[in-house]
């Protein structure tokens, strides 16, 4: 969030790859995409690339670390070396730890952890190319990978950014507008709630713009829902057609 | 898990829908806040020891000189750290730093960073030299709410912090040529929701109670946001942490003073 002015990040009322302010990039969502994982779900986001595997609920160890009033969500978020322009040293930084920790917590309050005491879900985030946005991405996939392994919950999260660049509240920063904008807003809602699990901020912003940053993000992730939900009914048609469920049941 | 927290939500959850505080503050203040600068004047050029209750933090500063980042070769850089020292909870061990300190770290330097705190133009030395300003939050006693203690120990400790002499290459410890130059003091403020309601400043037995917190630091705008915990929540109560931190962080900003 430098706030630079110098780059021109509108033109003529649009913004660089042509979108209004309030459009989202091209999004793509596909599950099942792994053999041995649970449950899996791969995102193309923009220019986003990025893979869910899902294991358990499984037996948790070491043993001090089970809970016995319900299972663990444990979420590793990993940027591949190659994901970015300059090559990232492989293996966790302090980026990468907050929002591992920041995804399981969202995906904690929809998965129904109480019904599986002592044991751990293990939600593997992997960015196999980073745009801008790659929390919300690996969220939004992480959720539809939940869903694939079965594992019981209330709701998908949904996840979605907004920002400013340019004076302007947008949504859906891409590379250009994250490095070269004043804000960025990641957020993740419980759509059927209407209630926000993920929230983080920075840069600079009004009490108001903030308010219109909310409402963009907010409306974001309801289109993100209503994709996530389309890929699950998709999956589970050509599950069916596939012969996935005996007639006469 | 955890027995001692298990137990104190429950006692608390009560207590809060009764519209009580354990220690009969309303549900929009601070803990009485103690502030202490140049704590350890005699090596760190810039400290501060914070009371926030019974929460004890000791944030340093200190300053060297070092290449610029190469995408800003005109400006200073600074660096957070947090350390959960284990004297500060039964539940704090030695070793590297952990997810929860990070995240608190990471918070704390958002709001610094992002208000354009520390004037980092105003920190070049020479071509390819700048100051370096690390900030160390050392947490020695832990009663709830680190980000906000950590954030008004950071901060108070930059309003007071100077620079060192540098002289032929090197600085020379302990001479000072002027104080660190401070653009706009940024202040977190922390709600915690348990059941339907918020709580500003959550003492450790609220956290254990709490469903989910919001961290809001301001200046005279947002500067950076962080929701954490399993709970979620609705628009109208994200509001009202907004303007819950705008009123506390006015209130905290007028503590803080340079001497």
């Amino acid at each position: 969030m430098s706030g630079n002015g110098d780059v021109v990040l509108i033109k003529d009322g649009k913004r660089l790859d042509g979108r209004d302010f309030d459009e989202l990039r091209d999004i793509k969502m596909e599950v099942s995409v792994l053999e041995r994982a649970a449950g899996s779900a791969y995102v193309e986001w923009g220019k986003n690339k990025v893979m869910v595997g899902v294991y358990g609920p499984r037996e948790l160890h070491p043993k001090f670390l089970q809970d016995p009033t319900k299972a663990m969500l444990r979420c590793v978020y990993n940027l591949a070396p190659f994901s970015v322009d300059d090559r990232k040293k492989p293996g966790p930084d302090r980026r990468s730890v907050e929002i591992s920790k920041v995804t399981s917590e969202a995906l904690s309050s929809v998965v129904m952890l109480e019904r599986f005491p002592n044991t751990v879900v293990d939600v593997f985030i992997e960015i196999l190319q980073a745009d801008a946005g790659t929390r919300c991405a690996g969220l939004t996939a992480a959720s539809l990978a939940l869903a694939d392994a079965g594992i019981p919950m209330k709701d998908l999260i949904a996840s979605c950014s907004a920002g400013k660049i340019q004076g302007q509240v947008v949504v859906d920063l891409m590379k250009e507008e994250d490095n070269f904008g004043e804000c960025d807003l990641p957020m993740a809602i419980i759509p059927k709630k209407g209630e926000v699990v993920l929230l983080q901020m920075d840069g600079k912003l009004s009490r108001d713009e903030f308010k219109d940053a909310y409402k963009l993000a907010y409306d974001g992730c309801m289109k993100i829902y209503d994709l996530q939900r389309k890929t699950l009914m998709d999956s589970m048609k050509k599950f069916v057609g596939e012969g996935g469920i005996e007639n006469g049941d | 898990m955890e027995i001692e927290g298990y137990l104190k939500k429950d006692y608390i959850t009560n207590l809060v829908k009764q519209d009580k505080r354990e220690d009969a503050r309303k549900f929009d203040e601070h803990r009485k806040i103690l502030v202490d600068n140049d704590y350890v004047k005699d090596k760190a050029p810039g400290s501060c020891f914070v009371q926030l209750g019974k929460t004890k933090v000791l944030a340093g500063i200190s300053i060297a000189v070092g290449e610029p980042f190469s995408d800003r070769p005109n400006d200073g850089v600074m660096s957070t750290s947090t350390e959960l020292r284990p004297m500060a909870s039964p539940r704090f061990e030695s070793g590297p730093p952990n997810d929860e300190s990070i995240e608190i770290a990471r918070v704390i330097d958002r709001g610094i960073r992002e208000a354009g705190a520390i004037d980092t133009k105003k920190l070049l030395i020479e071509d390819n030299l700048v100051w370096i300003v690390f900030i160390d939050i050392h947490v020695l006693d832990h009663d709830g709410n680190l980000i906000d203690a950590g954030g008004i120990a950071a901060m108070s400790a930059l309003l007071n912090t100077r620079l060192p002499k540098y002289e032929d290459g090197k600085i020379i410890y302990g001479e000072y040529s002027g104080k660190l130059p401070i653009n706009c003091v940024p202040i977190p403020c922390t709600t915690a929701k348990i059941g339907k309601n918020l709580l500003v400043d959550p003492s450790l037995n609220e956290e254990y109670a709490m469903d989910a917190r919001l961290t809001v630091a301001t200046t005279d705008i947002i500067n950076a946001m962080q929701k954490g915990g399993t709970g979620s929540f609705n628009e109208e109560e994200i509001m009202a942490c907004v303007d819950a931190a705008f009123e506390q962080g006015n209130k905290i900003r007028k503590m803080l003073s340079t001497d």
